[in-house]
């Protein structure tokens, strides 16, 4: 999945958002490494999610344009304007990108193999033994080779949440997005998820996280964002980000959080 | 102050730690409320059994001489004719008007709102005889620009018969409101659904077929069910432009020999048939989508005892 270090993979440049006048994602330029986990921080209804859904086209960009490996993704050109590509091609765009989502969102109705091999028979028209088979080392990558023939309701929910990362790796996606895959997870059910995306981090994969852990982020992350009212407040390494950030508003945010000493909020 | 001896209806038992109590095998507790529902139930059976059998009004022998008799069996045939038809092609119009109504384009959204509201207003009767007497209303049916002259056109009494008008009244009713059943559906499913078919780029005909219609038609069954009963029911309305199903068979034999209830009771015994047919054929739905929602049989279970199915899935079995 990786590829050659410091190749750019996805560059967002001045990208925005709206809802009516609320501004979710507000000009936000981003570039992001081959091989690196940036994660994504901030207070609740600063845009992250919506950020990571633009990326993903299931929100239409009000503004700015979306490169992948170079190439707008999401709009062609036109003569001196911009159009939203077709509905085809979009679909095509999107098999770069593999999402996790908060809640799981398993098809209730397939089991956990079916749930990985869906993608790949479906879109990919992959014949359905070399899938399966394909889905059962998934499984097995995450930890549930056991679990395969189990349905979404008869497994816990960090095992639901690793069903879910397998059904995204298995389309092999070019970049993972997650969106705050452990958010809806009992405390003690937090870990074997993240174990599993540190695995991935690990292994080269290109992720882009929305998270609320700060040590899975100051662990795994090569650059945290830090996001406040749509806007990216403050950028930079781990360490430096969580514990010494610079503007006032990343300080009280990660005071809020714990990861700095309420005395150093100012 | 030591602990009280465990007792049982103030019996005190010679245990103090419960052992022999513990020991004592589990029955099914028979109270008054269980005798109470056997009488009655009694009471109901004996009540049935005096209606239905030591009642000569009934005229038991007439009603099973004309139970599979050669007209009623027509009529009867007739009747299942008209429902499969109308259900198969109304199906076809719920599908596909619940698609415009649900359509990003504002035109196909408000056609099937105009359609749906229409029907909705329309008695199912005045819409038969609406397409029976079309013939009188629009002489010659036409395919081209209006007010131009048709590229195609046949005369209407052609092709409306009194079999292809019934079908065709019944089915656009059976359009109209299997459409909003069908949304109904659609909303009931959850949005996380529709983007995990997204974010795997599935094309929305394929995420349908494959993975929200599943779950679709698990949802629609019990209402889907409904319609389609009445529809073989409403069948008997047809009889206003001269077509004949099982009850106006009926009607037309007792009319002849005015006996009516046996009569009648034949019909009702058919109707009964076919109303069981669809109900199995409901529970065949019902559990067939149902998959990864009803918990399955212990036996398929057993290695996995330890993690029980979470209390969010839905009805068992
Ligand atoms: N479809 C929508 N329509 C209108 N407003 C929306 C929509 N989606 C999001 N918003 C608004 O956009 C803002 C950003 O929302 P977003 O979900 O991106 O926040 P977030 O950073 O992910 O928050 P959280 O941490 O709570 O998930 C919020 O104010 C939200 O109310
Ligand atoms: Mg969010």
């Amino acid at each position: 999945m990786s590829a050659t270090e410091n190749e750019t993979l996805l560059r967002l440049v001045h990208v925005s958002k709206h809802f009516g006048d609320l501004k979710a994602v507000d000009d936000v330029s981003l570039d992001i490494e081959a091989g690196s986990v940036t994660c994504i921080v901030g207070p609740s209804g600063s845009g992250k999610s919506t950020l990571l859904r633009t990326v993903n086209m299931m929100e239409s960009l009000d503004g700015g344009a979306i490169f992948l490996r170079g190439q707008m993704i999401g709009h062609e050109l036109r003569r001196g304007h911009r159009v939203p590509v077709k509905a085809a091609v979009a679909r095509r765009q999107t098999l770069n990108f593999g999402m996790v989502f908060q809640h799981f969102n398993l098809f209730p109705n397939y089991t956990a193999l079916e749930n990985v091999a869906a993608g790949p028979m479906l879109v990919r028209r992959t014949n359905k033994k070399t899938a399966h088979g394909a889905a059962r080392r998934y499984l097995e990558q995450v930890g549930l080779g056991d679990r395969a023939d189990h349905y979404p309701s008869e497994l816990s929910g960090g095992q639901q949440q690793r069903v879910a990362i397998a059904r995204a790796l298995a389309m092999e996606p070019q970049i993972l997005l997650f969106d705050e895959p452990t958010s809806a997870l009992d405390p003690e059910l937090v870990n074997e998820v993240l174990a599993v995306m540190r695995g991935l981090a690990d292994a080269g994969s290109t992720m882009l996280v929305v998270t609320h852990e700060m040590r899975f982020a100051e662990e795994v992350a090569d650059e945290i964002v830090m996001m406040d009212a749509g806007r990216v407040v403050e950028r930079g390494a781990p360490a430096q980000i969580i514990h010494t950030p610079s503007t006032p508003r990343a300080r009280k945010f990660f005071a809020s959080v714990g990861t700095l000493a309420p005395s150093e909020a100012r | 102050m030591t602990a009280a001896p465990p007792t049982t209806r103030g019996i005190p038992v010679d245990d103090v730690s419960g052992q022999s109590v513990a020991a004592l095998p589990i029955k099914q507790r028979v109270g008054v409320g269980s005798w109470l529902s056997i009488a009655l139930a009694v009471f109901v059976g004996l009540v049935l059994i005096e209606l239905l059998i030591f009642n000569d009004n009934w005229n038991w022998d007439l009603v099973f001489s004309y139970l599979f008799s050669q007209v009623i069996l027509t009529g009867l045939l007739n009747t299942i004719v008209l429902t499969v038809l109308t259900t198969v092609l109304g199906l076809i119009l719920g599908v596909f008007t619940a698609w415009c109504r649900m359509s990003r384009l504002v035109v196909l959204r408000t056609f099937a709102l105009l359609y749906i509201w229409l029907m909705r207003a329309m008695p199912p009767l005045v819409m038969l005889l609406l397409v029976f007497f079309w013939g009188a209303l629009v002489p010659r049916l036409g395919i081209g620009i209006p007010f131009l002259p048709p590229i195609f056109e046949v005369p209407t009494n052609e092709l409306i018969s009194r079999f292809s008008a019934a079908i065709i009244g019944l089915a656009i009713y059976l359009g109209a409101y299997s459409a909003e059943i069908i949304r109904g559906g659609v909303l009931s499913l959850q949005s996380g659904q529709f983007e995990a078919c997204r974010a795997l780029g599935l094309p929305p005909r394929l995420a349908y077929q494959k993975i929200l219609g599943p779950q679709l038609i698990r949802v629609i069954t019990p209402s889907m069910a409904n319609e389609v009963i009445t529809i073989f029911k409403s069948t008997s309305l047809v009889s206003v432009i001269g077509y004949t199903e099982l009850l106006t068979t009926v009607q037309t034999i007792y009319a002849r020999n005015f006996e009516t209830i046996p009569l009648l009771t034949v019909a009702v015994i058919w109707y009964l048939v076919l109303t069981s047919l669809a109900m199995v054929g409901q529970s065949r739905l019902e559990k067939r989508f149902g998959r990864g929602f009803a918990r399955r049989s212990t036996k398929k279970m057993t290695s996995v005892q330890a993690t029980a199915t979470t209390g969010t899935a839905n009805v068992g079995h």
